[in-house]
């Protein structure tokens, strides 16, 4: 249809990049319909969503729509499931191809039943005419219907004619868990299904002096050791044998290790390295030099663990000269380019299959083990090995999130406004994930004898963007300069981390701007407003504090207090408002938690809920208790004792409030309350004791040494 | 290497002997069914129930019992199965999230979980579900903080702990309603 002279149409969503109507959804003769995203489901509930999307456009049951797991073999290439954006992406892709689906069986219905289109109804599949016959979807749907690109000529319904999109749907895939049915990539079984185990080394950079490879073979139920460099990797019959020879290799091997980390795990080690400047924002306020009044500060985070429950999981089958590979990958299209390159092989003699697995977070490990299942199955041709990393595996080789600083400084004019604003961040790059044109981001092919070397690290490009995400603040200033420090060249490999940067910049905004209410005597709710045009921003700012009864200028009492912040995460995405109730014994407690926030149209509004309160809950223990260590030569935090994060018993109460936008286009939500949680707590906390915390994570030590 | 045999634990040479690998057979009790297992003794009962039962339910999360995502009940209490070798658990009775309901046929504390949307990733729910109904089974009307802390060894990392901690107490309500 589309000749190669004329461009072709802009297509919404994933539509744009995968324009065949069939490879979204099928049409099946049960009486139910396929469909086939490309995001997957990791924990956020992005299934049920698509699903009621699809069942909306479609006029039929919940029970009707099946859903494929993401396979290389069929599904639509839609890179990563990241940055909050499936429903976005996928969603819209499937809103606007079940809506043309529906309007092409409508035509042929009309046909067939000789009656006009206003003259149709659909109820669960089965169109009927005013005149008396019907028909069903599934006579209508020949193998022909949906092989055609999609024109999304097609308007999908109308917010006012929902009766699926903006209910509270269950999720589907909460019942199996919950009784025990396989669910994750870690719950696979293949016949004759081998366990491996990788014994990686120490520390980076580490060199292997010895290792007695005889030995663990002659170790019961041992089938192979796999060496390759400093990859070594076991095989055994059983899930046990293999990690007990994968323990023996720990103890028996010699290594040399360097000493490549830094002397301080201190996030400011990043102001010593080298960074690329670049200033991404800029407008000069030639008023602000006369400012009555002048702030600078400096915020920092240490690295910071993903710390899936489930240590990273894969399962491969090497068979025919073909790898067959299930993972937990946010991206099975670029997992699968990345192996083609370290196994050697052409990417089409590579499928990659998604399974679940537990909540990652971001890049995790779960493309790494993807590897060393694939070069563990090489070795046992015909027999699939599941591997999955034992907990300090993840600990000491998960990409972490990337250490920051922030460096802030303000300017104030007689009125108490901000006049002018500068914002410094220095970071590693948020991106390490696979898929990049040079190089191979997967952590087995740099261990390997000949390794296959990592990617340049680096950063989403603006306007999401990575370390800078959200360092461009949604207020409106008359002067503001944004500097990004990128230092590539990172001692611990860091990459995607739940909101990226995101988290620090807000944390270092929304505290600034409470520490400059104070030097302006203001309320921190008035102030921020003062500040802000975009009626949506402040219409959750707005709503947050009055679900909270905010009272003007409120105070804590030495014990307890209360903050606030706010952000739009990415600048283009969901808004949230949160307010922090925290209380002051031997540590800091954050009591309960109040957010408003606006996902445009709310698909599933508690999922959103759901979402947004994990993000909460997540952020009060990275900000409270999270800080990966590391001495010169390794990581040295590989369990939950020495990594300890939030419990049952410090858990706040959460209540989310949704401003729900159903004339506008859905929102992610997944990462929007990360920022303004960090920096509600550090603001509740000068509320209740007059000190600011700066330097995350908010210990005990930290609050002693600032009250002293 | 030699083990102690726990009073109940019928034993004799496994499929492969008693030399390299230590293989025996176990009986063991599982949501009230009797299993022969050919295994070594010192395997921890957590790969036994899910390579050798296929119960699939208790996950594994850290192998020290640190985090709950593995927890069955033992004779009664929340044990992590990840830190229990299967030889010490002959003869007793093991419950495990796929013997306290079904699809269809949930127990009251899965039907709270679902009533409440208490999960996000889920890997983490059914070691929860466990250690709560130990709780409920010795202390049908707990308070909060007896909640909270009997879920003290039970880690969940996607944030989801409130609405956890209202499933537990729908369960709760509801039983003490009844």
């Amino acid at each position: 249809m589309s000749a190669s002279t004329t461009t072709p149409r802009k297509l919404p969503g994933s539509l744009e990049t995968n324009r065949q109507l069939d490879r979204w959804l099928r049409f099946d003769r049960d009486g139910t319909v396929t469909i086939f995203p490309g995001k997957v489901e990791i924990g956020q509930g992005i299934h049920t969503v698509l699903v009621q999307m699809v069942a909306e456009e479609l006029d039929i049951a919940l029970e009707r729509v099946r859903l494929a797991l993401a396979d290389t073999s069929y599904s639509p290439n839609e890179g990563m499931t990241s940055g909050s954006l499936s429903t976005q992406q996928s969603g819209i892709a499937l809103r606007y191809a079940a809506a043309e689906a529906r309007d092409l069986l409508m035509q042929r219905a009309a046909a067939k039943l000789g009656a006009s289109l206003e003259q149709l109804t659909v109820r669960d599949g089965t169109i009927t005419a005013r005149s008396g016959g019907s028909v069903t979807y599934w006579e209508l749907a020949s193998a022909d219907l949906l092989k055609r690109e999609a024109t999304a000529e097609v308007a999908p319904k109308m917010p006012e004619q929902h009766s699926v999109v903006g209910m509270n749907v269950q999720r589907l895939d909460i019942p199996g868990k919950i009784t025990g049915k396989p669910s994750y990539v870690q719950d696979m079984e293949l016949p004759d299904m081998l366990h491996g185990r990788i014994a990686r080394p120490p520390g980076p950079g580490a060199r292997l002096a010895a290792l007695d490879v005889a030995e663990i073979e002659a170790m019961p139920g041992v089938t192979a050791v796999v060496r390759d460099g400093v990859f070594i990797g076991v095989i055994a019959v059983r899930e046990e044998q293999a990690i007990r020879a994968q323990r023996r290799i720990l103890r028996s091997a010699q290594w040399e290790e360097q000493p490549t980390l830094p002397a301080n795990s201190d996030p400011r080690y990043l102001l010593d390295l080298e960074s690329e400047d670049e200033v991404i924002s800029e407008r000069v306020n030639d008023a602000a030099a006369a400012a009555a009044t002048r702030l600078e500060a400096e915020f920092s985070r240490p690295h910071i663990a993903h710390a899936s429950l489930a240590p990273s999981c894969a399962v491969a089958l090497f068979q025919g000269g073909k790898y067959t590979v299930w993972t937990h990958s946010q991206g099975i299209f670029p997992l699968r380019g990345d192996l083609a390159k370290v196994l050697g092989s052409a990417e089409n003699d590579i499928v990659v299959i998604h399974a679940e697995g537990a909540g990652c977070y971001g890049h995790n490990g779960a493309d790494d083990v993807a590897l060393d299942a694939a070069l563990l199955a090489r070795a046992v041709p015909g027999r699939a090995v599941r591997v999955q990393w034992m907990r300090e595996d993840e600990f000491a080789w998960e990409p972490f999130g990337s250490p920051m600083v922030v460096k802030m400084s303000a300017a104030l004019d007689a009125k108490g406004n901000i006049a002018s604003w500068t914002h410094d961040v220095w970071s590693h790059a948020h991106s390490t994930r696979p898929g990049s044109k040079d190089g191979a981001n997967l952590l087995a092919g740099w261990h390997l004898e000949k390794p296959v070397a990592a990617a340049r690290p680096g950063n989403p490009p603006l306007p999401g963007g990575g370390s800078h995400r959200n360092a461009i603040p949604l207020y409106e200033f008359p002067g503001q300069r944004i500097t990004n420090h990128l230092i590539r060249k990172a001692p611990l490999r860091t990459s995607a981390l739940r909101s990226l940067g995101a988290h620090v910049n807000v944390f270092a905004i929304e505290s600034f701007m409470d520490e400059l209410a104070v030097a302006a005597n203001a309320d921190p709710v008035e102030f921020r407003l003062r500040h802000l045009k975009d009626p949506r921003a402040r219409a959750v700012i707005e709503t947050v504090a009055a679900k909270a009864g905010w009272k003007p200028r409120e105070a804590g009492d030495g014990t307890r207090g209360r903050g606030l912040a706010f952000a739009r995460y990415k600048n283009a995405g969901c808004y949230v408002a949160v307010i922090v109730e925290i209380e002051v014994g031997n540590e800091v407690r954050v009591k309960r938690v109040f957010a408003a926030v606006d996902a445009g149209q709310a698909i599933n509004p508690d999922g959103i809920r759901n979402q947004t309160e994990g993000g909460i809950i997540q952020t009060v223990s990275w900000t409270l208790k999270e800080r990966v260590g590391f001495n010169r030569e390794r990581v040295t935090t590989l369990t939950w004792d020495d990594y300890p994060i939030l419990t049952f018993g410090e858990a706040p109460e959460v209540e989310v409030t949704l401003v729900n936008r159903p004339e506008l286009p859905p929102l992610g939500a997944g990462e929007g309350a990360q920022g303004p949680t960090g920096a509600a707590i550090a603001n509740a906390i000068y509320n209740a004791l007059g000190v600011r915390l700066r330097d995350m994570p908010f210990t005990r030590e930290k609050l002693i040494s600032a009250l002293a | 290497m030699s083990f102690d045999q726990p009073s109940g634990l019928s034993v004799r040479d496994g499929a492969r002997g008693a030399a390299p690998g230590h293989f025996m057979t176990l009986t063991i009790t599982v949501n009230g069914s009797t299993h022969s297992v050919a295994a070594e003794g010192e395997t921890p009962l957590l790969y036994v129930l899910r390579n050798d039962l296929k119960l699939k339910g208790a996950r594994f999360g850290c192998g020290t019992g640190l985090c709950g995502a593995c927890m069955v009940i033992i004779d009664g209490k929340a044990v992590p199965s990840c830190d229990v070798p299967v030889s010490a658990v002959a003869g007793k009775s093991i419950t495990t999230i796929e013997g306290l309901g079904d699809i269809g046929r949930l127990h009251p504390l899965q039907q709270a979980f679902v009533d409440e949307q208490a999960a996000q990733c889920g890997y983490c729910a059914s070691g929860i579900i466990m250690t709560a109904k130990a709780l409920l089974d010795a202390n049908p009307r707990p308070t909060d903080t007896e909640v909270r802390e009997a879920l003290e060894h039970n880690l969940c990392r996607c944030g989801t702990h409130h609405r956890i901690l209202r499933a537990i107490r729908r369960a709760v309500e509801g039983e003490g309603a009844k």
